[in-house]
């Protein structure tokens, strides 16, 4: 039996989890207001108009939940030197030569890049979604900023779709245990050391001195 | 009630709309120079459609409310203009305009909650609706009006019930001085252009029929005394589909369609070619 390290705790759990329902469920519906070839997901999750005034409330919990991960992880979202080195590298990465990867801490470059787009792309999709739910209350003079809104609101939403697709394929196809560990929060040593070594001696040196005490 | 084979487009449907019936443009003119402000038409349009009253909201004008409403759909505006020491009353019926090319059934995400019939009614389909007001973002002339009860938009159906079976809309047969007038398209025009050429020789150098062709032409077109400066009546100069609207349903639509498509196929790609990482 291998040793076993936490690598997710409960709450960083329940906030993902949170979240990726969330997200599943405006991703569905809005590809439903997207286009006509997806409605029936709309028909589907109760109906248009259930879609419809679902969405946005449940657009505000999927951004509690990003500030939650912001809160959260930030700092072990910075990004750092070694991931200046792991970005450079990233052609070996894609191509599962990991022996020609740097070390990575907890997170590497690539989950850091996808963490600040969903920020950023939450933040974006709050603000312009927020002037979509009140274009009845927009006066007809300022009507070019429920336009503008409705536009970037379809552009920051397809740029967070780009980093999911990518996400959900490197968690579940790619990474051995990636989805587990999300989902269990624990991780074999051994996982620790392939994928994330910088983060592992961290943990153990923490834990050296915990055990000193 | 739709009937289907004089639906010329649908919103949001990935399939071609029924209408093989071909129908005469139907157009309702609106000469503001006739216009006596008598509000006719705002009590006719509320009497046929059996909508609930609004309380009227006094302005220091005539008109009855500062805008249009989900149950007010036709509202003469009136608008004082002083230019050379001369007072001008310019009064304009605002309604839905019946755009050829109408930028919100192209906003709207929601199959058969706006039509357009072939003889140019465009029609709102309140069932279909799921209140979204994207048709709102899409209009260029700000008419669809939200219902917070319902949680539907609404506006002027020009009157698709009684055109359909051969009447002219309420409003037109409401209006005492014939300023507003009911008949094919080249009919109104010609009764249009005729109406220009007298204000032409009445003293009205810059009259000029209103039929913008940024949406293609409407089904309501309006005489102008002053044609040139259509702001000065409140309508839009050279209205159009707003450029975010065509960009959000025209290359953003197949762009990001084409990247969503991409993004799937590259990871199947990947998956096959490259594969997990295995951990042996």
């Amino acid at each position: 039996m291998t040793h076993r390290l936490v690598r997710y705790d409960f709450g960083e759990r329940l906030m993902h989890t949170l979240a990726a329902l969330a997200y599943l469920y405006l991703l569905l519906t809005g590809l439903a207001f997207w286009t006509p070839a997806f409605y029936w997901i709309a028909v589907v999750l109760g109906g248009g108009y259930l879609s419809r005034v679902l969405h946005p409330w449940i657009g505000l919990l999927f951004a509690a939940t990003v500030l939650w991960m912001f809160v959260v992880w930030r700092r072990d979202m910075r990004v750092t030197p070694e991931d200046r080195t792991w970005r450079r590298a990233i052609r070996h990465y894609i191509r599962n030569e990991d022996d020609k990867v740097p070390p990575a801490w907890r997170f590497n470059f690539g989950q850091k890049q996808l963490f600040w787009l969903m920020v950023f792309g939450a933040a974006a999709l709050l603000l312009t979604g927020i002037v979509m739910w009140l274009v009845a209350s927009i006066p007809g003079e300022l009507s070019a900023v429920g336009q503008i809104a409705t536009l970037l609101h379809a552009v920051a939403a397809l740029a967070t779709i780009a980093g999911f697709i990518i996400h959900v394929y490197m968690g579940v196809a790619v990474v051995p245990g990636g989805l587990d560990a999300v989902i269990h929060g624990e991780v074999t040593e051994e996982w620790a050391r392939r994928h994330h070594p910088l983060w592992l001696a961290q943990v153990k040196s923490e834990n050296d001195a915990r055990s000193r005490e | 009630m739709p009937a289907t084979l004089e639906l010329l487009r649908i919103s949001a449907t990935t399939a071609p709309a029924p209408g093989v019936r071909t129908m005469p443009t139907i157009t309702k003119l609106v000469d503001t120079t006739t216009c006596i402000g008598c509000k006719a038409c705002e009590v006719a349009c509320q009497e046929w459609n059996d909508l609930p009253p609004e309380t009227t909201v006094q302005m220091g004008t005539y008109q009855t409310l500062p805008d249009m409403t989900a149950n007010f759909w036709n509202l003469i505006r009136f608008r004082e203009h002083e230019e050379n020491g001369a007072l001008s009353w310019l009064m304009r019926k605002d309604q839905c305009m019946h755009c050829a090319d109408p930028g919100c059934l192209a906003a709207c995400p929601a199959p058969g909650a706006i039509v357009q019939y072939t003889n140019g009614i465009v029609d709102f389909q309140q069932d279909q609706c799921i209140g979204c007001g994207y048709c709102m973002t899409g209009c260029p002339f700000d008419v669809p009006k939200f219902h917070v009860k319902t949680q539907r938009v609404y506006k002027c159906t020009m009157c698709v019930d009684r055109v359909s079976v051969g009447l002219q809309p309420a409003c037109v047969k409401a209006c005492p001085t014939s300023c507003l007038q009911f008949g094919t398209k080249d009919a109104m025009l010609e009764v249009a252009n005729k109406r220009v050429e007298q204000l032409h020789a009445n003293g009205f150098a810059q009259a000029a029929v209103y039929d913008p062709p940024g949406v293609g032409g409407t089904s309501v077109i309006t005489v102008l005394a002053h044609g040139d400066r259509p702001e000065l009546y409140g309508l839009p100069r050279d209205p159009t589909i707003p450029m975010a609207v065509r960009l959000w349903k025209g290359p953003l639509k197949w762009l990001g369609n084409l990247a969503m498509v991409g993004g799937i196929l590259g990871v199947l790609v990947h998956y096959v070619r490259v594969g997990r990482k295995d951990h042996d």
